[in-house]
């Protein structure tokens, strides 16, 4: 009878043991869903838009595969009908078209300028922050030299030089963030290298270089992924406004905001789907982007992290209004 | 006036790297510069460390322990900071004289540091299991499919329970208690011949800190490891440390044994302090006697010995000039003029 036990037991705890590893593992993106949707609907509902964008930009070709330039001289400035779902240009072209290949060119210049603009601000911010004493005060002086010029006149300044085109405003777009936001990494990085661990790991002999990857970046990823989301938003922003001014990306390409400019506002009258249509695409997408963007910081922290603690981390910062409100105003 | 110190031979030097000891500290000098003013933290600081010997630095907050431990792997952050004189000998090799990589293989690998605050000296962001095989990464000293077994291993050392779900948590699924046993784990991860503690259980509970301090006297009791540990509390020293410095003012006031350090004190500084601790076998009616007045002024030290203002016994000679670290009786050292005795 024992021995029969016992071995039984034991496989029990075998079989156990790896499987809760396993789920442990799945745990991690479904939970993380699970979380998102639970805590942050909003942030949900951001992610949604996010992907349908994503989606539309990958599959601009499957979904209008007639092109963003397909003149019909005929359908001029159609309504929006079962034909042509948003309606046509002064040209003929399918607004729904143009649209959804608008969002391909949105997406391509925001994910490379914002990429770009981050690794910059990354690669200022960290060094600055990090090195401090000279470095840090001439690194900084150009910063500052740089953040003196208002965005437009750079913007101007660099387009009528490389002139008009795709990679010159993710460029462009990609400098002028990327510096600015050195400033927001620089400040946290500064608060992180105080911290023991950060001394620890030098009394452990780890070098300059792993202590900057290991150590202090991942404790900058929160601002940094801040950064990203409302870079993102304001990109796909700033490239509309480039194209409405005429700077961005030339026509015919389909950029949401030259769409605004160029026909929306010659035609406003007679076809004002040709200017609520890209303007809505516009608002819908940062509104998007932004709402996934906070939703990220908040459930991607650490300290938030593991099934138990993030509830209860949540449970206390809910909890916190409520019960610290009446003894916070005593002691002012 | 500190020449004299760091010109004093000290009883138990000799020459670099034929000594016994697996560490020699020869009148080491930090200072911070705030402006035009220069703090003197460590002002000619001597001493050594045997292999497998327990050293206890011990002083009251500001007497240069933090920033001498510091000074022997160049970890003083410069600017403001610098070591502007003396000799560290790790094993025959000057510490000092090194370039920062020769320095980097060093540090975590022979020589291993353990910090104040376990609530602050692990990295939020990265798993236990990341953390503990850093210092193995970063010396290539385990190959790295053993790397997991090795951290367990550690774990188990440090008498972490049920290491293999532990391995993945994050720092702040830990107490405090733990956090230091996973410094103490790390710290230990590349089996370094000597361990600076620096006050590893001022931040714990009562009841963890004897545990730490037991769990590490019998790790570096197992690997043969020696220990500086330093500390302002003299119970703890009185029962882990085989010798004892006691320092104030950046300098070392009094050097012995633990046993002559509590025995016969002969520096008014460490009388202060042991009449300053509460004992068990004392009378209910007895006080406890603080020793009067503040540290002084790392930055504007008084003339002569520095503790003189606050010292009961100090004569005119104190107040002019400062003693050197003299041997009194063998191996026990003391700075003071006159003859402390109880």
């Amino acid at each position: 009878m024992t021995t029969e036990t016992t071995p039984a037991a034991v496989t029990t705890r075998a079989t156990t043991t790896p499987p809760l590893r396993e789920r442990l593992g799945d745990n991690k993106v479904l939970g993380f869903i699970g979380r998102l949707i639970k805590q942050r609907p909003m942030g949900a509902f951001g992610a949604a838009i996010c992907i349908l964008l994503l989606l539309t930009g990958i599959f601009a070709n499957v979904i209008a595969p007639e092109g963003y330039n397909h003149i019909n001289p005929i359908d001029r400035l159609k309504p929006p009908s079962a034909e042509y779902w948003l309606g046509t240009d002064q040209l003929g072209r399918d607004l729904f078209a143009r649209i959804v290949h608008g969002a391909q060119l949105s997406v391509i210049v925001a994910f490379a300028a914002t990429t770009l603009s981050i690794v910059i601000s990354a690669v200022i911010g960290i060094t600055s922050g990090y090195f401090g004493g000279r470095f840090d005060m001439a690194s900084q002086r150009v910063v500052d030299g740089w953040m003196c010029f208002p965005d437009l006149i750079i913007l101007i300044v660099a387009v009528s030089v490389l002139g008009p085109g795709t990679w010159q405003v993710i460029l462009i777009l990609g400098l002028l963030f990327g510096i600015s936001g050195s400033r927001i990494v620089r400040s946290s990085v500064l608060s992180v290298k105080q911290n023991i661990y950060i001394h620890a790991a030098q009394s452990m002999g780890a070098s300059t270089l792993r202590i900057l990857v290991m150590h202090i970046l991942p404790n900058v990823m929160a601002p940094i992924i801040v950064l990203f989301t409302t870079r993102l938003a304001a990109v796909i922003l700033a490239e509309s406004g480039l194209s409405f001014l005429g700077l961005g990306i030339p026509p015919p390409a389909p950029s949401w905001g030259g769409m605004l400019s160029l026909d929306g506002r010659s035609y406003m009258f007679q076809a004002p789907w040709l200017a609520i249509v890209p303007g809505v695409a516009l608002t819908i997408a940062v509104f998007g982007i932004n709402m996934f963007g906070d939703a990220l910081r908040d459930i991607l922290d650490p300290r938030m992290k593991g099934a138990g603690s993030g509830r209860y981390v949540a449970a206390v910062r809910r909890d916190r209004p409520s019960s610290m409100r009446p003894a916070g105003g005593k002691a002012q | 006036m500190s020449e004299a110190i760091a010109n004093q031979p000290l009883g138990n030097a000799s020459a670099p790297g034929t000594t016994s000891s697996l560490l020699q500290v020869d009148s080491l000098r930090t200072v911070f510069r705030q402006g035009r003013r220069e703090v003197k933290a460590v002002d000619g600081v001597s001493f050594s460390v045997a292999r497998g010997e327990t050293l206890a630095i011990v002083g009251e907050s500001g007497s240069g322990k933090s920033v001498t431990a510091m000074s022997l792997l160049r970890l003083i952050p410069s600017p403001p900071g610098e070591i502007i004189d003396g000799d560290v000998f790790f094993d025959g090799r000057n510490l000092l004289d090194m370039t920062e990589d020769e320095l980097r293989d060093i540090r975590g690998n022979e020589i291993a540091m353990i910090f104040q605050e376990p609530m602050t000296s692990l990295n939020p962001v990265l798993t236990v299991r990341q953390q503990l095989a850093e210092p193995m990464r970063v010396h290539h000293k385990v190959k790295e499919e053993d790397i997991e077994a090795r951290c367990l291993d550690l774990l188990r050392q440090v008498r972490i329970p049920d290491p293999e779900t532990r391995l993945d948590a994050y720092p702040h699924q830990f107490s405090g208690g733990m956090r230091q046993r996973v410094m103490i784990a790390m710290a230990l991860a590349c089996e370094p011949r000597l361990l600076i503690a620096d006050e590893p259980t001022t931040a714990l509970d009562v009841t963890v800190q004897a545990q730490i301090l037991e769990l590490l006297k019998d790790l570096t009791r197992q690997h043969g490891s020696s220990m500086i540990l330093i500390t302002h509390d003299l119970g703890v020293v009185a029962r882990y440390a085989d010798r004892i410095n006691v320092m104030y003012a950046g300098r070392v006031v009094e050097s012995g044994t633990a046993l002559e350090i509590f025995e016969q004190p002969r520096h008014p500084y460490t009388l202060g302090l042991i009449n300053s601790m509460p004992r068990l076998d004392a009378s209910e009616k007895a006080r406890l006697i603080p020793i009067e007045g503040q540290p002084p002024d790392l930055g504007n030290l008084p003339p002569g010995c520095p503790f003189s203002p606050r010292c009961p016994f100090a004569v005119d000679q104190c107040r002019r000039e400062d003693p050197p670290l003299e041997p009194y009786q063998g191996q026990h050292l003391k700075a003071c003029w006159v003859n402390v005795d109880e």
